[in-house]
């Protein structure tokens, strides 16, 4: 007989887990720079942080938003002149990952002049999003 | 090299570029395929998608027949932009789903009921989450996966913590 248990409690668990994905992925959460220590220096990242704000994007190879977050942060950084954005393979950094609690790709830290972590995306975030997040910090 | 090639993400690598709808469209036949293999327990069903899910995970997502199927009869109806993605993403979940579903079919072989329906699950919902929800198995499952072989990695033998074998 057929049996139509597992495939409601499957349908049911996995909706509700899509939902929160759905809306978890991609929001750029603010963290209070108070009390903080750098997340990352200068010598973790292999260059000088940006004057104001560094981006720090981590990024694996199976990961398709991840090109996305690259391109948009990219595009959003050309043109200012104290905001940095880096790029780390999250696979060969896994020291870097541990440390700062990276769970899945893509992630991005928004970092300070000191290297403090004042905010963090998890999943690609929208443009609007991060410009304003970025119009916050001086 | 110098540190920074080492620490940043390659984007220059040639990646092959695959259009993104095909594998979502490839996910909704599966969670169809899925989802009745669930239902009936039919072995020739879930055989079928095993074989489905190797040649995805071995040949290329668009090797599959659901991404003929795609090509033949649903691209040409749809207009605008073409999404296109990296096609490791997409090949990742069906190494992923090619698990599952040969664990359920050894599973069913060997009378194991139990085995059969929580492997059968977890591929369904990945599928289901896949198609509804443009989810992605490979950025929430590869980094766990990475952090965790390293940390039993580096248990045994700390120097050679960062020499993992590839998946």
């Amino acid at each position: 007989m057929d049996n139509y248990l597992p495939i409601l409690i499957v349908f049911t668990l996995a909706t509700a887990y899509g939902l929160w994905y759905q809306r978890s992925r991609g929001q750029l959460k603010s963290k209070s720079s108070r009390a903080g220590k750098p997340a990352l220096t200068a010598s973790d990242i292999g260059q000088d942080l940006g004057s104001r704000v560094t981006l720090v994007q981590f990024s694996s190879a199976f990961c398709t938003p991840c090109r996305a977050t690259r391109a948009l942060l990219t595009d959003i950084t050309t043109d200012l002149n104290d905001v940095v954005h880096v790029d780390i393979d999250a696979e060969k950094n896994l020291d870097l990952v541990r440390r700062l609690d990276v769970r899945s790709t893509p992630t991005t830290l928004v970092l300070n002049s000191a290297g403090i972590e004042v905010g963090r995306a998890v999943g690609a975030p929208k443009r609007a999003d991060v410009m304003a997040t970025l119009n916050g910090i001086k | 090299m110098s540190i920074t090639n080492v620490l940043k993400f390659n984007s220059t690598e040639d990646v092959k570029l695959l259009d993104a709808r095909g594998p979502r469209f490839g996910a909704l036949l599966t969670t169809i395929v899925l989802a009745a293999t669930l239902v009936t327990g039919s072995l020739p069903l879930l055989i079928w998608q095993l074989g489905v899910f190797a040649l995805g995970a071995f040949a290329g997502p668009q090797a599959t027949p659901y991404a003929w199927i795609y090509r033949k009869f649903v691209k040409p109806r749809l207009s605008g932009d073409i999404p296109t993605e990296d096609s490791r993403p997409p090949q990742f979940a069906q190494v992923v789903g090619f698990l599952f579903a040969l664990t359920a079919t050894l599973a069913q072989l060997l009378d194991s009921i139990a085995v059969f329906t929580v492997a059968v699950s977890f591929a369904l919902a990945a599928a289901f989450l896949n198609a509804v929800f443009n989810f992605c198995l490979g950025c929430e499952m590869y980094l766990r996966i990475a952090r965790i072989r390293s940390a039993i990695s580096m248990r045994k033998t700390p120097e050679d913590s960062y020499n993992l074998p590839n998946l």
